[in-house]
């Protein structure tokens, strides 16, 4: 039987047209700013985010086809969908590279709404639900480093859940209650899957869904005072919509090509008897693992603690609100924060040198406890080396609080770049610093 | 509804039967919750695998191992350790500061961590910052000679002193 009323093909078309209108423009309001479009504002880096988070989803349940979760079939799953399983080894290795170029665009993301002031007035419940965004990447990166069960991913996940051990008072409990036992095994396996494939995704969806649905609610992407009163608005379609897939098709093209040319690293199956030497952490931890070579580790969870707070608290920190928009805030706030990277740059390399060739803090004060030598001392002349810096922008440079500060936000950035730096590629066998070349 | 709430007379310090209903079910509310996170909790809580670490291993004979001498036990996971007296220690191989395995380097006459550079003397005791503690130690026990080591029982300390040698009696 043939239906009573048949739509022509070009109605059907229109009508599917009309659909996917209605659904780009849930995200997106009708018009934007001309200027809201400009690449060098933004750098896609939102969307290249969202673009590398589908990529990973996608990927991700492709894998778990393949996968299996114990500790002796994991690392042999991997094995066989590397070299057995057509496009195994390309899945893998999107999803590898995906997970790591993630890490890099949220934190530039971050650095690119920090400059911009994205993160002011009406933007602030955004800004936090991007660094819980964040946390959650970083979460995600973890726990799914653990799953092929290899040597780096064994020992990396030792040394980072040792770190927990040093919360005070529940740092044990927690840690124990994370591996499923007071080391790392089978139930360490079972738990960070069960986080990875089925937690943290439905944390990621519900999260990120809010967080597009906040930048339409708070009037598209931060913008000067004076492109939000006037100024040339264009349709969303097709001049952002078109802008969009560019940036995602380019992205995804050399995401593909990069992991046909390189697959994702595998190392020796896992063996608690033999620590690799050097044993490092996933290079985005390597900062935090850097840090730990000079302070107690409980100093350097404080540091990163008042440097998280700093950020979540920044909105109420920095309410100058007539720079929305305006990159580095002003000449001075750009100035200002050359300053600080410059800062960074010296700095820490310096300090590195002096703490691993002559600095023993044992010496100097031979009658202390360990605590208050290699935590407490280090941790205070941290931060008073961070006031220092914040009091000399205000003061040398004339800056005002919001320049200041972007002096001081990129000094800890450049810092923590700096110290990622040092762990990847100056830290040789038994961690000790050397020339790589 | 506005009407029915003007009606319901209350005295000061006293609390109107919406508002106890309400308080009631705020409670029951938070009481669910609260049997709900422990249930979760007490699921989830760590499991005790069967083949879980620690029980007494034969080492050998006292003989065995010459004085000034470390000897490795892999599957028990530490360094048998003779000192120049004549005394043994067992010295746990996991580094107290993030739990990577020590190696015992013999031409340098210490163990060494190869996560953080952390260096201990061959009783276990620390050389370098940032470690908090000296390597843990396990009880041993000589008998008709005989070196056995306890691995259930570790023992944390904060520095090495003669007396944590065992000797043949």
């Amino acid at each position: 039987m043939m239906p009573e009323k048949t739509t022509s093909w070009a109605e059907e078309r229109s009508q599917m047209r009309a659909a996917a209108t209605n659904a780009i423009l849930h995200l997106h309001p009708t018009r934007v700013p001309a200027a809201a479009l400009r690449f060098a504002y933004t750098w896609g880096l939102g969307g290249m985010s969202a673009t590398l988070a589908t990529l990973l989803i996608l990927t991700g349940v492709l894998l778990q086809f393949r996968y299996d979760a114990t500790i002796e079939g994991a690392y042999t799953s991997i094995q066989l969908l590397e070299s057995q399983v057509q496009f195994g080894a390309l899945v893998r290795a999107v999803h590898h590279w995906s997970a790591n170029l993630l890490v890099v665009t949220v934190f530039l993301h971050l650095l690119r709404v920090f400059f911009t002031g994205g993160f002011k007035r009406d933007r602030a419940t955004n800004w936090v639900i991007g660094l819980i965004l964040l946390l959650t990447v970083l979460a995600f990166n973890f726990t799914g480093y653990l799953l092929p069960w290899d040597q780096l991913a064994y020992w990396a996940a030792t040394v980072s859940t040792s770190l927990i051990s040093y919360i005070p008072l529940v740092g044990t409990a927690v840690s124990n209650f994370i591996l499923g036992g007071t080391e790392i095994g089978q139930n360490t396996l079972r738990n960070f899957y069960a986080l990875h494939v089925a937690v943290l995704p439905v944390i990621l969806i519900a999260i990120l869904s809010y967080h597009f649905w906040r930048i339409r609610r708070d009037g598209g992407i931060s913008q000067p005072e004076s492109v939000r009163q006037g100024g040339l608005r264009l349709t969303t379609i097709p001049h952002l919509v078109r802008r969009e897939a560019a940036v995602a098709a380019a992205l995804i093209a050399g995401i593909l090509i990069w992991s046909m040319a390189f697959p994702a690293p595998l190392g020796e199956l896992a063996n608690p008897v033999l620590s690799p030497n050097p044993a490092k952490a996933a290079w985005y931890f390597l900062g935090l693992q850097e840090l730990l070579l000079h302070m107690h580790p409980l100093a350097a969870m404080s540091l990163v603690s008042i440097v998280l707070v700093g950020l979540v608290l920044l909105p109420r920190w920095d309410r100058h609100a007539g720079d929305i928009g305006v990159y580095f805030r002003s000449r001075r706030g750009r100035i200002a924060a050359i300053v600080g990277a410059v800062l960074g740059l010296q700095i820490v390399p310096i300090l590195v040198i002096v703490d691993e060739f002559w600095l023993d803090w044992a010496v100097l004060f031979p009658n202390q406890p360990a605590f208050v030598v290699d935590g407490l001392l280090p941790l205070a002349l941290t931060l008073l080396g961070l006031a220092t810096i914040y009091g000399g922008l205000r003061r040398l440079l004339r800056a005002d609080h919001s320049e200041a500060l972007v002096g001081l936000f990129t000094f800890v950035m450049v810092s923590l770049v700096m110290l990622t730096a040092v762990g990847v590629y100056f830290r040789g066998a038994n961690m000790v610093l050397l020339w790589p070349w | 509804m506005m009407e029915s709430e003007q009606t319901e007379q209350t005295t000061p310090g006293q609390i109107s039967r919406r508002n106890f209903l309400k308080m009631g079910m705020g409670a029951l509310g938070a009481a669910a919750l609260l049997e709900l996170g422990g249930a979760g909790l007490l699921y989830l809580q760590p499991r005790e695998t069967a083949d879980a670490f620690g029980k007494v291993i034969q080492a050998g004979p006292v003989d065995s191992f010459p004085t000034g001498s470390v000897t490795e036990f892999r599957n028990g996971r530490f360094f048998l350790v003779r000192g120049q007296s004549g005394g043994f220690l067992a010295v746990y191989r996991r580094c107290p500061h993030l739990g990577c395995n020590v190696n015992w380097l013999p031409e340098e006459n210490h163990f060494h961590c190869p996560c953080h550079a952390a260096r201990f003397d061959e009783f276990g005791d620390l050389e370098s910052p940032p470690v908090p503690r000296p390597l843990d130690t396990f009880p041993v026990v000589i008998q008709d000679g005989q070196v056995t080591v306890d691995t259930s029982r570790r023992q944390q300390r904060e520095q090495f002193a003669p007396e944590q040698l065992a000797y043949a009696a």
